[in-house]
């Protein structure tokens, strides 16, 4: 294993965070601190408790979710997407690196930089509404996996972009959509029975269910199709990952 | 000397169909300083990145130092440096820190004495805090070998080196690659300024078409299809060779003042001073003598020709 060269490449990765520490942590902080003066304090007291838990407490796991799944999609698309549209990856097809240390690095760097800002929004979730974790440790299990197989998706995204537009379809015309419509600021036992059905084919409902039971000890569907389905998820794009490698698919000529 | 990389019947054809190589067997030397020439599109780059990683050839066999490039990548891989042709660095990074990353991408430790001697030797220590971005062309092509002689390669390619880069750098350029020589490193160079072949490099290889047409020592290539000019500079102007000259392949320039001597570079069996004697007591007043010899550019266009 080329550990100096997974280090450089996660250090490198992660330098790029801190000269754009506006762009990389303060603005996602900020936005979902607008969220919570939203959908929390403003629109949240005059909303139902949901299973005895208050509004604005309901929204936090589905909030992180939403803003670590947009993160680790585009922080791991961008880091593996501009090396190719530097040219700058030839220097790491020339290389002793091996595939799956390219993925370590570059896929551990983006997660690293999901779960800080996870972990940044739950500090900041606190300053605005009451909150307590019944399940830290699953907690953080779930941060972490959910951080790690959504940065395997964005690499994959990465890879296969021939632009910057391309770069952001999938982020903003499939994980949004997808995030808002799997339970991240409502319970779907809230909707009629045909679409809480159509709704389970939405695979994010099984992380935020599981991400929400972490924290109240309640959940849509059951912790064990959550992990079913993250473990699925995280299986499926490894195994796209190692087909791009394997055929070398857009990326060596 | 043991041939440190061997090429065998490598094609490389593209998704498009495009036969970018075609069948290439090429064997280089330990040590030796290779030139592979070739007009645009012939193929060098691709051979090139064939043996460094960045294409897969279609069918074919590369082996360094005795490993197989694609079986055998890492192992082949750590004892090759690229010098690119395109200009691709990251523009917001740091000189120092974008050397140091290429070290350790290639699976060693820092090494802060030998950076540093790198540096300097590459005139870029005074510039190592600069961000890429900062710099002039020339700088970030200083900064490409930097990261390619990072991890101290036996094999160096570099693939249009002086591309668009002043005298100055082109100069200082060839002296390091001199100074690689003498340590032993192999170099492998591309080049479209085929005085810098003609400059530095010990043998030739010419590519056209994804084929090599040629691989030879480059001073007996230019010694078996060179030829060499002599021109006998006369003080009165003259309408024919004298005949007692009529023996000699000569002949006479446009202003009439000049009796030009063409020959073979490989014939021994001349005798100049004996043709000027023959000129001088045919009562021509000899002024001046030039002599040139064809370049390697003038070999290659006719081989390129052929």
């Amino acid at each position: 294993m080329n550990l100096y060269a997974i280090k450089a490449i996660y250090v490198f990765e992660m330098s790029r965070t801190f000269r754009t520490l506006l762009q990389s942590i303060i603005s996602p902080v900020i936005s979902t601190a607008l969220y919570f003066i939203v959908f929390g304090s403003a629109i949240g007291s005059r909303m139902e408790s949901i299973g005895n838990v208050d509004y604005g407490t309901f929204i936090v796991p589905g909030l992180i979710m939403l803003t670590v799944l947009m993160q680790s999609v585009s922080n791991a698309s961008f880091g593996i997407y501009f090396p190719k549209f530097l040219g700058t990856i030839n220097e790491l097809y020339t290389a002793p690196v091996s595939y799956l240390e390219i993925v370590i690095a570059y896929v551990g760097a983006a997660a690293t930089k999901s779960i800080a800002i996870g972990l940044i929004i739950l500090i900041t979730a606190f300053a605005f509404v009451p909150l307590s974790i019944l399940h830290p440790i699953w907690m953080l299990v779930f941060l972490i996996i959910t951080c790690i197989s959504f940065s395997l998706l964005g690499f994959i995204l990465g890879i296969w972009a021939k632009s910057f537009e391309q770069l952001n379809i999938v982020p903003s015309l499939i994980i949004t959509p997808l995030v808002f419509l799997g339970g991240s600021f409502y319970s779907i036992t809230l909707l009629p029975p045909f679409w809480q059905n159509v709704t389970l084919f939405n695979p994010i409902v099984y992380l935020i269910s599981g991400f929400r039971w972490a924290f109240f000890g309640t959940s849509d569907v059951s912790i064990f199709f959550s992990l079913i389905a993250i473990s699925c998820f995280t299986a499926i794009c490894l195994l796209i990952i190692w087909l791009i490698f394997k055929t070398g698919y857009r990326m060596k000529m | 000397m043991n041939n440190i990389i061997e090429i065998k019947d490598v094609e490389k054809i593209y998704a498009s169909g495009n036969k970018a190589l075609n069948k290439i067997n090429l064997n280089i030397k330990e040590g030796e300083i290779l030139a592979l020439l070739g007009p645009n599109g012939a193929g060098k780059t691709t051979l090139i990145s064939a043996v460094c990683g960045i294409t897969v050839p279609t069918s074919g066999s590369i082996n360094v130092d005795g490993y197989d490039v694609i079986k055998e990548y890492k192992s082949s891989r750590k004892l090759i440096g690229l010098v690119p042709q395109e200009i691709a660095l990251e523009p917001f990074e740091k000189v120092i820190n974008t050397v140091n990353y290429s070290r350790n991408l290639f699976g060693y430790p820092p090494d802060d004495n030998y950076i540093e001697e790198l540096l300097k030797k590459l005139s870029l220590w005074g510039k190592r805090d600069s961000k890429i971005i900062e710099l002039s062309g020339g700088m970030k092509r200083r900064v490409l070998i930097a990261k390619a002689l990072s991890h101290n390669p036996k094999i160096l390619f570099l693939d249009e080196p002086t591309a668009g880069v002043d005298v100055e750098l082109r100069k200082d350029m060839w002296r390091v690659i001199k100074e690689l020589k003498v340590q032993g490193v192999t170099i492998i160079l591309t080049t479209h300024y085929i005085e810098e072949a003609e400059e530095i490099a010990e043998r030739v290889a010419i590519i056209n078409d994804g084929q090599i047409l040629l691989t030879e020592e480059k001073d007996s290539l230019m010694k078996r299809m060179g030829t060499k000019k002599i021109e006998v500079i006369i003080k009165n102007k003259i309408e024919k060779i004298p005949n007692e000259l009529s023996s000699f392949n000569l002949t006479i320039s446009d202003n009439k003042q000049k009796i030009i001597f063409t020959y073979d570079q490989k014939r021994s069996d001349l005798d100049i001073l004996k043709i000027l004697n023959f000129i001088k007591e045919s009562g021509l007043d000899i002024i001046d003598i030039e002599t040139t010899e064809t370049s390697l550019e003038d070999i290659f266009v006719n081989l390129l020709k052929e």
